[in-house]
C-alpha cells in the first residue's frame, strides 16, 4: 500500500483547476503575476504527480490512490479515482509537459493571455481526472468536459481556419463519444439487473456480456477511440486541428489528448469486450497498419510543417493500436504460447509516453520557426542550421528520435510492437517495420528541407537562435526523449502487473 | 582478468570527449577540441590493445552485463560486453584507424568553421563503434548500428550548405534504413523463436530456429533459419553497400575525406561483415542464406570494381574500389571462410584507411581539386603521400608479401575450394576481379602521380565546371577568427603558408586561379599515412597464421564440417614464405601484374588510348559512366514513386474520399436535408392542412388494405 495518505489524486485534479479559476479572475492585467501563478501550479502539480511515481506499488495490478465519493446518488455514480500501471505514467505525462506548455507561451501569446492560460490549467486537471476516473459517468463527463477548453484554444487563438478546424474538431469526437455514452448506460443498466447499480469500470469489466452485446459495445467504443486516437479513415480531424492550433493547443492535442483514445481501448474495449475484440481484431489491426504505411506515405508529401507532424503522428499511434489488439492473433497461432501479448501492450505503453514527448518536441520546434517567421511551410525555410545551430542541433535529435532510432524514446515502443507483431504474423511486422523507412523519409526529408542547405532567405538570414526560455523547454525534452530511450526499464517496471493482469483478463472469454 | 571498468573505460572515453568537444567546443576552442577526442580515442585504443593483449595471454572471454535496458514479457533486454578475440581484433582496429584519422583531421580540417563539431562526430562515432562490436545482444548492436548510420548521416552531410551533400547523407540513410528494416525483422525472428535476443542464448537455442518453417506466403514453406539469416543480412547489405543497395557509398564521398576513410572505408561498412561473422553459428546452418550472401557479395566485388576504371574522381575511385573489396569479404562469407572475411577486413581497414588518407593529402595538396585528370606527375612533390600510396596500392591489388596479398590470396583459395551454390560465378568474379582491381588502382596511381603535370594546363572552363562540387561552407572560414591555430601548429609554420592559399583560392576565389604548385602535406597528415603504411605492409604475413589457419578465433567463429574452406586451404599451409611461392602457381597474381601493366600502358604510354577505347563501346562506357544507372531507377521508382503514392493517397483518399466525399459530403447532406425540411415549414396552412389530408389518407388505407 502506499504511504500518501492524503487524496493526491483529487489535488493533481484540483489544484491546476483553481489555478485556472484565480487566472481568470486575476484577468489579463495582473498577467504578470498570473503567468507565474500558472507556472508555479502546473510546476507543482508535477512535482506531486512524481509522488505517485514514487510511492507507487509495482507489485500490484490494482488500484492505487484510491478515493471514492458520492457523486450522483440517483444512479449510483460515484466520484472514485485511482490509478494503475497505465492510468499513472500517462497522468505524469500529462504533468510533465503542461508546465512546458506554460513556458513556452511566456511571451508568446498577446490575445487574452490569462484566458489562455486559464485554459490550459483547466484541461490539465480535467485530462489527469480522465486518466484517475474509476466511475464511467466521472470518466465521460470528464471526457467531453475536457474539450471545451481545447475547443476554446483552437478556436480563439487559432489560426485563419479555425472556425473550420474546431468544429470539425468537436463533431468528430463528440460524436464518437455520444455512442460511447449509449453503451455505459446499456452496461449500467446491465448492474442493475443484477442487482447492484452501478457505474464503476470495474463492475463493468466484470459484467457477463454475450457476443452480440459486446460486438454492439466494442463498436460504440471503437467509434469514441478511434477518433481520438485517431485512426484510418476518422483522421482527418487531426491535421485541420494542428495546422490551426497554437503550438501549446497542439503540444497538448499531440502529446495527450491523442494518448485518451489508446488509454480507452486499454481501460474499456479490451477487458469489457474480450469476445468482441477477440472477432474484430483484424478490423483495428488493418487499420493499424493502414495508419502505419498509408499515413506514412501521405505524411511524405506534406507542405506544411504541422500537418507533417500531424500525420506522423497518426502513423506513430497505429503502433499503439497495432500493440494492444495482438494477443488474440498470438492466442490462435502460437497454440498457447501467449509470449508477445504483454510485450505487445508493453509498446503500446511506451509509444504513447514516447509520442507524447517527441510530438510534443517537434511541435515545439515547429513552434520556434513560427513564432519567428510566421509561415509553417516546408518552403519558407531552409538552412535554418546557419542562423540557428543550437535549434538545429534539437531538431535533428527530436528528428532521429522520431524516426525512432535507438537510445532515443521513439525506437523503445516500436521495436516491442514489431518484436510482438512478428510473433503473431510475419506480414503484421513487415508492415509495422516499414516505419523504419517511411519515418526517416518523411523526417529526415522535413530536416533537410528546413534546417539544412544554404541560407534559403532573408527571413532565414535573420533569425535569432533559442533563447533560454525555449533552450529550457527543448532541453527538458531532449533529456525525457533520451532517458526513456537509454533506460526505458522502470517505465516497464511499474506497468507490468497491469499489463499482465490485462493478458489475463482478455485471454479468458465471457461467453 | 578483463575489468568491466576498463571495458568501460573504454566505450566512454570516447563519448566524453565528443560531448566536450560538440557542447563545450565554444568553451574549450580548436585545440581544446582536438586534445580531448584525442585523448579520448587514445585511451580507448591503448585499452584495447591492451585487453588484447590479455585474451592472447588467456584472459578469459569476458560476457557480461552493464545494465538491463527493458524487460517485456520475460524476455531481457540488456545492454552487455561480449570480449573475445573476435571484438577485441575489431576493437583495436578500430580505436588504431580513429586514432590515426583523428590526427590526420587537425590538418585537414584546419581551415574549417566546424572544427570542434567534426571532432566531436568522430568521437561519437567511435563510440557507436565500440558500442556495436562490444555488445553481446542484439540490441546493442542495432544500437550501435543505427548509432554509427546517423553518425555517418551528419558526416556526409557536415558541410550542411552544399545541396549535393544533404542529398547524399539523405540518400545514406534512407537506404541504410532499408537495410535496418530487414534486420530489425531478422531480430525480431529470433526473439521469436529463441525467446531471447542475447548472442549466447541464441546460438545455444540455434537448433529450436532451425527446427521451424515459415509460411510466409501461403502455400510456400521456407526454412526459419533462413528467413532470419537473409533478414540479417539484409541489414548487412545496407551497412556494408552490398548490390542492390550500395548506392549510398559512393555518394557519402560528399563527406570530408577523414570520415571517407574511417567510416566509409576502414570501420563503419565494415560492420555488416562482421556481423555476419559474429552469427556465424546461425549462418552456418543454412546453406541457402550462404548462397545469397555469396552471390551478392560476388556481383559486388566484380560489378561494382568494374566502375571504378572509368570515374575520375579521386576519392570515388577509392570508393568503387571499397565496394569491390566489401564485395570480396562478402563471399569470404559465403562460403564460411568467415576468419576470412575477418583477415580481409583488417588488412583492408589499414590500406583503405590509408589510401583515403592519402587521397585526401593529394586533396589539400591540389588545393581542393578532386578531379584526376587534372593531377599527374605530383610524384615530385608530395613524395610521402606518392611512396604511402604506393604502399596502399600494392596491398590492394595483392602484391606478394603485402598484407592484402594474403588476405585476399586466401580469400580467393576458399572460395576455390567451396561447394555451395554460386561458389564457381563467385570464383570468377572474384578472380578477374583481381585484374580489375588492379587496373583502377594503378590508374589512380598513374593519372595522380606520374605522367605530365597537368595541373599547369588547367584551363579555365574545365575548372569552373567542378568548383561547384568544391565549396565547403557558405561562410568561407575567414570569418572565424581562427586564434587556436597559431599555438598549435607554429611549429610547422612553413605549411600553413599553403593552406591559406589553399584557403583563399578554394573559397573565396573559386575558379580564378592559374595553376597552383602542389605541396607535401603537413606531419599531422602524412604521420597517420606512414602509421598505416606499417600494418598495410607486414600485418598480413604476421597474423596470417594464427588467425585463419591457427587458433585465433577457436570459439569465437563456427564453421559446420561440410563447409569448412579456409581448413581445406590450410592443409597446405606451412607459413607464410610458403604461401608466397605457393601463389605463384595459381592465375590470380598474373592477373594483378596484368592489371597494372595494362594501366600502365594505356595511362602512361598511350594516354591517347583510353579515350579512343571509351568512344569505341561508348554503350558500355555509358553503362558504367552511370554507374548501371541505378540511381537514376531508384530516384524515379522510389524517390518519386513514393512521393507520387503519397500524393495519391493523400489529394484521392484523405482530401477527396473521406474528407471531400465522407466528411464535408454528410456535412453538405445534413445541410441539404434540412433545407428540404425548412422548405416543408413554410408556414402556409393550406400546406400543412393538405399535407394531413395526404397522411390521414395514407394512414386510411394502409388500415383498409392490409
Amino acid at each position: 500500500m502506499s504511504t500518501i495518505t492524503w487524496p493526491i489524486l483529487s489535488v493533481l485534479i484540483w489544484l491546476p483547476i483553481a489555478g485556472g479559476v484565480a487566472m481568470l479572475a486575476l484577468g489579463d492585467r495582473g498577467i504578470a503575476l498570473g503567468r507565474w501563478i500558472a507556472l508555479i501550479t502546473t510546476a507543482v502539480t508535477f512535482g506531486i504527480s512524481t509522488l505517485l511515481w514514487t510511492n507507487f506499488d509495482t507489485t500490484t495490478a490494482s488500484m492505487q490512490f484510491v478515493e471514492e465519493r458520492t457523486w450522483i446518488p440517483l444512479f449510483n455514480s460515484l466520484y472514485a479515482l485511482g490509478v494503475d500501471g497505465f492510468a499513472m505514467p500517462l497522468i505524469v505525462l500529462t504533468a510533465f509537459i503542461t508546465p512546458l506548455v506554460v513556458i513556452a507561451g511566456w511571451t508568446v501569446i498577446e490575445k487574452k493571455p490569462a484566458q489562455y492560460y486559464a485554459a490550459f490549467l483547466i484541461l490539465e486537471g480535467l485530462m489527469i481526472g480522465v486518466f484517475a476516473a474509476l466511475d464511467a459517468m466521472l470518466f465521460y463527463v470528464l471526457w467531453e468536459a475536457m474539450l471545451i477548453p481545447m475547443f476554446i484554444i483552437i478556436g480563439i487563438w487559432g489560426g485563419p481556419r479555425r472556425v473550420y478546424a474546431t468544429i470539425k474538431f468537436f463533431l468528430y469526437t463528440f460524436l464518437g463519444s455520444v455512442l460511447m455514452l449509449v453503451s455505459l448506460i446499456y452496461m449500467y443498466l446491465q448492474t442493475c439487473d443484477a442487482g447492484q447499480c452501478s457505474y464503476m469500470i470495474a463492475d463493468f469489466q466484470r459484467l457477463p456480456l454475450g457476443l452480440n452485446e459486446q460486438l454492439f459495445i466494442f463498436v460504440a467504443f471503437l467509434a469514441a477511440f478511434a477518433v481520438k486516437v485517431p485512426m484510418w479513415p476518422v483522421h482527418t480531424w487531426l491535421p485541420d486541428a494542428h495546422v490551426e492550433a497554437p503550438t501549446g493547443g497542439s503540444v497538448i492535442l499531440a502529446a495527450i489528448m491523442l494518448k485518451m483514445g489508446g488509454y480507452g481501448f486499454l481501460r474499456f474495449s479490451l477487458p469489457i469486450t474480450p469476445d468482441a475484440s477477440d472477432t474484430l481484431d483484424w478490423l483495428v489491426i488493418s487499420l493499424s497498419l493502414i495508419a502505419v504505411v498509408y499515413i506514412g506515405f501521405v505524411a511524405l508529401v506534406q507542405q506544411d510543417m504541422k500537418k507533417l507532424i500531424a500525420y506522423s503522428s497518426i502513423a506513430h499511434m497505429g503502433f499503439v493500436t497495432l500493440g494492444s489488439f495482438l494477443t488474440f492473433e498470438l492466442m490462435r497461432v502460437n497454440s498457447g504460447d501467449m509470449t508477445g501479448a504483454a510485450m505487445g501492450i508493453d509498446g503500446a505503453m511506451v509509444q504513447m509516453i514516447s509520442h507524447g514527448l517527441i510530438s510534443g518536441a517537434m511541435f515545439f520546434c515547429v513552434g520556434v520557426l513560427y513564432d519567428r517567421v510566421h509561415s509553417r511551410e516546408i518552403s519558407s525555410y531552409g538552412g535554418v542550421v546557419n542562423t540557428m545551430p543550437v535549434f538545429a542541433a534539437f531538431m535533428v535529435l527530436f528528428a532521429m528520435a522520431n524516426s525512432g532510432l535507438p537510445a532515443t524514446s521513439g525506437f523503445v515502443g516500436e521495436f516491442l510492437v514489431i518484436l510482438a507483431s512478428f510473433r503473431a504474423d510475419f506480414w503484421y511486422a513487415f508492415l509495422a517495420g516499414l516505419t523504419l523507412i517511411l519515418g526517416a523519409a518523411y523526417t529526415l526529408w522535413l530536416v533537410k528541407r528546413v534546417v539544412f542547405g544554404p541560407v534559403a532567405n532573408h527571413h532565414v538570414a535573420e533569425l535569432k537562435d533559442v533563447n533560454g526560455r525555449e533552450l529550457l523547454v527543448l532541453g527538458v525534452l531532449a533529456i525525457a526523449v533520451l532517458g526513456l530511450g537509454l533506460w526505458p526499464a522502470p517505465l516497464l517496471d511499474v506497468m507490468r502487473p497491469t499489463v499482465e493482469n490485462l493478458v489475463q483478463q482478455i485471454t479468458v472469454s465471457k461467453l | 582478468m578483463i575489468s568491466q571498468s576498463v571495458l568501460l573505460t573504454i566505450v566512454l572515453a570516447p563519448l566524453v570527449a565528443c560531448l566536450l568537444a560538440g557542447i563545450g567546443g565554444k568553451v574549450i576552442g580548436r585545440v581544446g577540441a582536438h586534445t580531448v577526442t584525442i585523448a579520448g580515442v587514445a585511451i580507448s585504443f591503448g585499452l584495447s590493445a591492451y585487453v588484447l593483449k590479455l585474451l592472447l595471454d588467456g584472459a578469459p572471454v569476458v560476457n557480461e552485463t552493464v545494465y538491463t535496458w527493458l524487460v517485456s514479457d520475460n524476455i531481457r533486454m540488456e545492454v552487455g560486453f561480449l570480449i573475445d578475440n573476435l571484438s577485441a581484433m575489431m576493437m583495436t582496429v578500430v580505436t588504431f584507424v580513429s586514432l590515426c584519422v583523428h590526427v590526420y583531421t587537425i590538418g585537414y580540417m584546419k581551415d574549417d568553421p566546424g572544427y570542434q563539431r567534426f571532432f566531436s562526430y568522430i568521437s561519437l562515432f567511435t563510440f557507436s563503434m565500440l558500442m556495436l562490436v562490444m555488445s553481446n545482444n542484439f540490441l546493442q548492436l542495432f544500437f550501435g548500428w543505427e548509432a554509427v548510420g546517423v553518425v555517418s548521416y551528419l558526416l556526409i552531410g557536415f558541410w550542411y550548405t552544399r545541396p549535393s551533400a544533404i542529398f547524399a547523407n539523405l540518400k545514406a540513410f534512407l537506404v541504410n534504413r532499408v537495410g535496418d528494416f530487414g534486420f530489425v525483422l531478422g531480430i525480431a525472428g529470433i526473439a521469436y523463436y529463441t525467446g531471447s535476443i542475447d548472442y549466447a542464448t541464441v546460438f545455444a537455442a540455434r537448433d529450436a530456429i532451425a527446427a521451424n518453417t515459415m509460411e510466409i506466403f501461403p502455400g510456400v514453406e521456407w526454412q526459419a533459419i533462413t528467413v532470419v539469416c537473409i533478414c540479417l543480412f539484409i541489414g548487412a547489405m545496407g551497412k556494408s553497400a552490398q548490390v542492390p543497395l550500395h548506392v549510398w557509398l559512393p555518394d557519402s564521398m560528399e563527406g570530408p575525406t577523414p570520415i571517407s576513410a574511417l567510416i566509409h572505408a576502414a570501420t563503419m561498412v565494415t560492420a555488416g561483415i562482421f556481423m555476419v561473422a559474429r552469427m556465424s553459428p546461425l549462418f552456418e546452418m543454412s546453406e541457402a542464406a550462404l548462397s545469397t550472401v555469396l552471390v551478392i557479395g560476388a556481383t559486388t566485388a566484380f560489378f561494382m570494381g568494374l566502375l571504378g576504371l572509368v570515374n575520375n574522381d579521386i576519392k570515388r575511385v577509392v570508393a568503387y574500389s571499397t565496394l569491390s573489396q566489401l564485395g570480396y569479404m562478402t563471399v569470404a562469407l559465403g562460403v564460411s571462410a568467415y576468419a576470412g572475411a575477418l583477415f580481409h577486413l583488417m588488412t583492408h581497414a589499414f590500406f583503405k584507411a590509408l589510401l583515403f588518407l592519402a587521397a585526401g593529402s593529394v586533396i589539400i595538396g591540389m588545393h581542393h581539386e578532386q578531379d584526376m585528370r587534372k593531377m599527374g606527375g605530383l610524384k615530385k612533390y608530395m613524395p610521402i603521400t606518392y611512396w604511402t600510396s604506393a604502399i596502399g596500392t600494392l596491398a590492394l591489388i595483392g602484391f606478394p608479401g603485402t598484407s592484402g596479398f594474403f588476405s585476399k590470396d586466401a580469400l580467393i583459395e576458399a572460395v576455390h575450394a567451396a561447394h555451395i551454390p554460386g561458389a564457381s560465378y563467385a570464383f570468377w568474379c572474384v578472380t578477374l576481379g583481381v585484374f580489375i582491381t588492379a587496373f583502377y588502382s594503378f590508374r589512380l596511381v598513374f593519372m595522380t602521380f606520374h605522367g605530365p603535370e597537368r595541373f599547369r594546363e588547367v584551363a579555365h572552363d574545365a575548372h569552373s565546371a567542378h568548383e561547384s562540387t568544391h565549396v565547403k561552407t557558405d561562410k568561407d572560414a575567414g570569418h572565424e577568427p581562427d586564434v587556436s591555430h597559431g599555438d598549435a601548429h607554429g611549429h610547422h609554420a612553413h605549411d600553413d603558408h599553403g593552406h591559406a592559399t589553399a584557403h583563399a583560392t578554394g573559397h573565396d576565389d573559386h575558379g580564378h586561379h592559374g595553376p597552383v604548385e602542389p605541396h607535401e602535406s603537413p606531419w599531422v597528415v602524412t604521420l597517420p599515412l606512414i602509421l598505416l603504411a606499417i600494418p598495410s605492409l607486414f600485418i598480413g604475413a604476421f597474423t596470417i597464421g594464427p588467425m585463419l589457419f591457427g587458433d585465433y578465433f577457436n570459439g569465437v567463429l563456427y564453421v559446420e564440417e561440410a563447409h569448412d574452406t579456409l581448413g581445406h586451404v590450410g592443409e597446405s599451409w606451412h607459413g607464410p614464405l610458403q604461401f608466397i611461392v605457393h601463389a605463384f602457381q595459381a592465375p590470380t597474381i598474373y592477373l594483378a601484374f596484368a592489371g597494372w601493366a595494362a594501366a600502365w600502358f594505356l595511362y602512361i604510354k598511350r594516354p591517347d588510348l583510353p579515350g579512343v577505347i571509351a568512344a569505341k563501346f561508348s554503350a558500355l562506357y555509358q553503362l558504367f559512366a552511370k554507374k548501371y544507372f541505378f540511381d537514376e531507377i531508384y530516384q524515379a521508382v522510389f524517390a518519386r514513386g513514393s512521393v507520387g503514392l503519397g500524393s495519391a493517397l493523400w489529394r484521392v483518399g484523405d482530401v477527396a474520399l473521406i474528407d471531400g466525399a465522407a466528411v464535408n459530403g454528410s456535412a453538405r447532406v445534413v445541410g441539404w436535408l434540412s433545407g428540404v425540411m425548412r422548405r416543408l415549414q413554410s408556414g402556409y396552412l393550406y400546406h400543412y392542412a393538405f399535407a394531413m389530408i395526404i397522411g390521414l389518407s395514407v394512414l386510411l388505407a394502409w388500415y383498409v388494405l392490409r
